[in-house]
C-alpha cells in the first residue's frame, strides 16, 4: 500500500488497510506469522476469566506486544450495554489504549449487534474518553446515530460473524458509502475469501476487519498475504476509478474500416 | 466468608482488602484487570477495596479476539 494513501483513523495514519483478529489460529505461533504476512497495522483481541496459573503460560500475549501493532481490544460476548461498558474499562487498563471494538450482541443466533444497546454504549464510551470503533449493521440510521454520538470510525458487517459469505446487503452497504462520505468504514465481519475484500474496497469502503478467513485457512499465513494482496488492489482499483456497468455489449475493437464490409451490407456477425 | 472468583467459590477467613486477596490468589503483574459485582477496579483502587460476604470477582486477561 503505497504511504501517500494512508488510511486514517482517530488521527492515526496507517498504511495497511487490513485489520485481523488473533483468534481461531492453530497456534499463537502461526497467529504470529499471519499477522506479520497480513502487514496489518492494527489487530483485535479481548478479555477472558483467567487463573494466575494460565497468566504464567499466556505466550500468546507475548507474541501480541511484539508485532507492534495498534492494539483493538472487543467486547465480545457482551450483551449489555453496562458489560460493555466496564470491560472497555478494564480494557483500556491491560491494553492502555483508548481504541475500542465496541460489540453488543443482540442476537445469539446470528450475533447481530444490538443497535439501541450500542448507541447507549457507545455515548457513554466516547464521554469517557474511548475511541469507539462499533461493530454494527448496515442501517443508515443507526450508522448516523453512532455519529452523532461521538463515532469517529464505523464498522458495519459484511455477514455474520464467521460466515464467510462477504457482502450480503450491498444496497445497504453501497447506501452506507454514498450517504455518508468522509466517513471512515471498515467492512467488519463476514468475510470470507480475498476477492469479497477487494469487492469491499473497490466499492469505497477504507478496510476490512476479518479473522476467520485467515486463520481457518489451510495455510493461514499464506492466505494472509493473499488478503493483502486483494485489498491492496481494491483499494488501487477504487483510486484508478472502475467502469460504469451498463446493460448492453459495446465492442472495444474499432468497428469503422472493417475488412470484407461492402456498403450496404451487414456487419459480419460473432 | 464466601466469595466469587471467576465463577468459583473461595472461602476467606475474614474481610480481606482486594489487594491482599489477589496476592492471595497468586496474581500478580500487570495482565490482569479486576471487576467486583460487575464494576472495574482501578489498579490504584485494590489496596481501599474491601471484599465482602459473597461478593463477585471477575479477574479478566488478554486472549485472543476477532
Amino acid at each position: 500500500m503505497s504511504v501517500s494513501d494512508p488510511l486514517a483513523l482517530y488521527g492515526r495514519e496507517f498504511n495497511s488497510r487490513l485489520l485481523v483478529g488473533t483468534a481461531l489460529y492453530p497456534s499463537p505461533a502461526i497467529m504470529r506469522e499471519s499477522v506479520r504476512a497480513s502487514a496489518s497495522e492494527i489487530i483485535t483481541l479481548s478479555l477472558r476469566r483467567q487463573n494466575p496459573a494460565q497468566q504464567r503460560d499466556n505466550v500468546f500475549w507475548d507474541y501480541v506486544r511484539e508485532t507492534g501493532c495498534q492494539l483493538l481490544p472487543n467486547t465480545a460476548g457482551c450483551k449489555s450495554p453496562r458489560e460493555a461498558v466496564e470491560l472497555a474499562k478494564m480494557s483500556r487498563e491491560i491494553f492502555h489504549t483508548e481504541w475500542l471494538k465496541l460489540e453488543v450482541i443482540g442476537d445469539d443466533y446470528n450475533l447481530q449487534p444490538d443497535p439501541f444497546g450500542l448507541v447507549e454504549a457507545a455515548r457513554e464510551l466516547v464521554n469517557l474518553g474511548f475511541k469507539v470503533l462499533p461493530y454494527c449493521t448496515d442501517d443508515l440510521v443507526l450508522c448516523r446515530k453512532l455519529l452523532d454520538v461521538g463515532c469517529e470510525v464505523l464498522m458495519p458487517w459484511g455477514a455474520p460473524i464467521g460466515t464467510g459469505q462477504g457482502l450480503l446487503n450491498k444496497y445497504n452497504l453501497h447506501m452506507l458509502r454514498e450517504r455518508l462520505p468522509g466517513v471512515p468504514l471498515i467492512i467488519d465481519a463476514g468475510i470470507g475469501a480475498p476477492s469479497q475484500a477487494a469487492e469491499a474496497l473497490e466499492a469505497g469502503f477504507d478496510a476490512v476487519l476479518l479473522n476467520t478467513a485467515i486463520a481457518r485457512a489451510r495455510d493461514p499465513v499464506g492466505m494472509a498475504g493473499a488478503f493483502k494482496l486483494a485489498i491492496e488492489s481494491g483499494r488501487a482499483a477504487f483510486n484508478a476509478g472502475l467502469m460504469l456497468k451498463r446493460q448492453t455489449a459495446s465492442p472495444s475493437t474499432p468497428t469503422l474500416d472493417m475488412p470484407f464490409w461492402q456498403q450496404g451490407e451487414p456487419l459480419p456477425q460473432g | 466468608m464466601q466469595v466469587f472468583v471467576n465463577g468459583e467459590v473461595h472461602t476467606l477467613a475474614s474481610s480481606v482488602a482486594l489487594a491482599a486477596l489477589l496476592q492471595q490468589l497468586g496474581y500478580c503483574g500487570e495482565a490482569f484487570a479486576v471487576a467486583v459485582n460487575g464494576r472495574f477496579v482501578p489498579r490504584t483502587e485494590y489496596a481501599a477495596t474491601a471484599i465482602h460476604q459473597d461478593d463477585r470477582l471477575d479477574i479478566v486477561a488478554p486472549v485472543v479476539g476477532g
